[in-house]
């Protein structure tokens, strides 16, 4: 089972400012380990954000997103207490999902 | 032998020309540029990621006797972690020995928790997902809990004092193939390696600057390092013989460097390039 | 997800990425088109062109109204390069970020629903000085803006 994600979700003005941090070597399958063989690529493919059952944010992703990768985006709405809710699936079919409470 | 030595001199002729040459508007604003890099690094840092699980493994039965971190000591009492790590390294009587951090955790994991040393070190420094490091996690978790605390090592503990005077010797000691002292890098302002300046760690102001921001999420190494770590690496790009994990020769560095950022706010785990 | 769906739905026998997208409410309706939910060849291109081609779209318009924020000249380490993008090109439906000089120039591309803001903050890899592209796709069209970003190397290696 994947790490945990640490998400932050805050209230700023009328919108809802999402901080969001992700554990995953993002390994861009280019490099080669100490013995010369190439270390096979493994990413996250795709992120998806929800709010109240609403998508805010979905994105495709290749291995040059950094590794450890951290998003910031904001929506409008959001109240103290809504429940935000990322979901991560890597090309091993892997996947994570984190919710996060708006403060 | 003499080319060595001959290699040894042009190189260190070339790095001194280097820091003397590179100067002006260029390297100002090269300068300004990077400190927005690393201004814009400090939002979303990874090293919460360490935390979070140093965290659980603080706090979770482990060993082969299946106790926590609970009555683990590290200076303010059993299991107090709140503004441990601004007071370390420090002598610690039940095992008559001044400590840092990892050697701290170390002796719990053994006296405590029942591991063997081996076992308790086995992977000192973490490499990817595959190969995880305990220590750097509860090391990141430990020393977030210091964060703010101004760093007050006892430096008038007889013990302490006497660590201190040591890794100040060791400071200035030149060695290995190049002749190499930590202060021919960190001795004088002004310094770089390429593009990366060189803190000045005898100004008290380039020591507290440094040791209050280690340890830190490397992003060249992908990993949250320690102080450990870090004079461990030195030592490596000094051409030295390498440091020996939670040596005496590593805690009394870091003692002599932890001592200099005395009064100053500890501000880790910080990120770095 | 937790551990017991995951192991049910591996149970199952082949889970491919679309049952597990499936199951995971990922389609949204019409999204047929997108099936597996990761467009493989927009993701291995080596020009704009060729991603313009892959993501189904012409030529990008150079556009002022799309800026980068927090987005330094320079970065110290290729591995960590934090990009924000802002994009003030009316109905903004996606942010996508290629690198010019990396082995397949796009990096990642973000969908943006009605109420979010066009603006967002991410950090990619870089193998080397490039330029850096921000496209934009609104309303159908694509635009797009660059800047040199400079990757050095600092230390000694470690």
């Amino acid at each position: 089972m994947a790490d945990p994600m640490k998400i932050r979700a805050n209230l700023v003005g009328d919108s809802t400012e999402v901080k969001v941090l992700m554990s995953h070597e993002m390994e861009t399958g280019q490099r080669k380990d100490s013995d010369g063989k190439t270390i096979p690529a493994w990413f996250i493919q795709r992120v998806k954000v929800t709010h109240n059952d609403k998508v805010v944010l979905a994105a495709q992703w290749g291995p040059a997103v950094s590794k450890n990768p951290f998003v910031s985006f904001k929506f409008k709405g959001g109240a103290k207490g809504d429940k935000v809710t990322i979901t991560w699936v890597d090309n091993h079919d892997d996947t994570r999902t984190d919710e996060a409470t708006i403060a | 032998m003499r080319t060595i030595i001959r290699r040894a001199v042009a190189a260190a002729v070339l790095a001194g020309t280097l820091a003397v040459t590179v100067g002006g508007a260029f390297a100002e604003s090269t300068a300004d540029e990077i400190a927005k890099y690393r201004e814009a690094l400090q939002d979303g840092n990874p090293a919460e990621l360490w935390e979070a699980r140093g965290e659980e493994m603080w706090k979770a039965p482990r060993g082969p006797s299946h106790v926590s971190f609970a009555r683990c000591d590290l200076g303010l009492g059993p299991g107090v972690v709140k503004g441990a790590y601004a007071q370390l390294p420090r002598y610690f009587p039940d095992a008559s020995r001044v400590m840092d951090l990892e050697t701290r955790l170390v002796w719990c994991m053994v006296n405590q928790q029942g591991y063997s040393e081996a076992d308790a070190t086995k992977t000192k420094f973490g490499n990817g997902s595959a190969h995880r490091s305990d220590l750097e996690a509860l090391a990141a978790y430990v020393t977030a809990q210091s964060r703010g605390v101004k760093m007050n090592v006892a430096l008038d503990e007889p013990h302490v004092r006497d660590m201190y005077r040591l890794g100040e010797k060791m400071f200035y000691y030149r060695g290995g193939t190049h002749d190499f002292a930590c202060a021919t890098c960190h001795g004088d302002d002004g310094k770089r390696i390429r593009l990366q300046d060189l803190p000045n760690l005898t100004k008290v102001e380039g020591a507290q600057k440094a040791y209050t921001t280690w340890p830190a999420y490397r992003v060249s190494q992908g990993e949250l390092r320690t102080f450990q770590w870090r004079l461990n690496d030195c030592f490596r790009q000094q051409r030295f013989p390498e440091l020996a994990f939670g040596s005496d020769a590593s805690i009394a560095l870091t003692a002599y460097l932890a001592g200099r950022a005395n009064g100053a706010a500890y501000d880790g785990p910080a990120i770095k390039r | 997800m937790n551990t017991n769906r995951r192991q049910a739905l591996k149970a199952t026998g082949a889970v491919s990425l679309l049952t597990l997208v499936a199951a995971a409410g990922w389609l949204e309706p019409g999204d047929a088109a997108a099936a597996e939910g990761w467009n493989k060849g927009a993701f291995e291109t080596h020009s704009m062109d060729e991603t313009m081609k892959a993501l189904g779209g012409g030529a990008p318009v150079p556009s002022s109204d799309i800026a980068f924020f927090s987005t330094p000249d320079i970065a110290e380490n290729g591995a960590v390069v934090p990009i924000g993008i802002t994009s003030k090109v009316a109905q903004t439906e996606s942010i996508a970020i290629l690198i010019e000089k990396n082995p397949n120039m796009l990096a990642a591309v973000f969908d943006i629903p009605p109420g979010t803001d066009a603006s967002l903050s991410t950090r990619i890899k870089m193998g080397q000085t490039s330029n850096v592209y921000a496209l934009v796709k609104a309303n159908g069209k694509y635009y797009v803006t660059s800047k040199e970003i400079k990757v050095t190397l600092g230390g000694c290696g470690g």
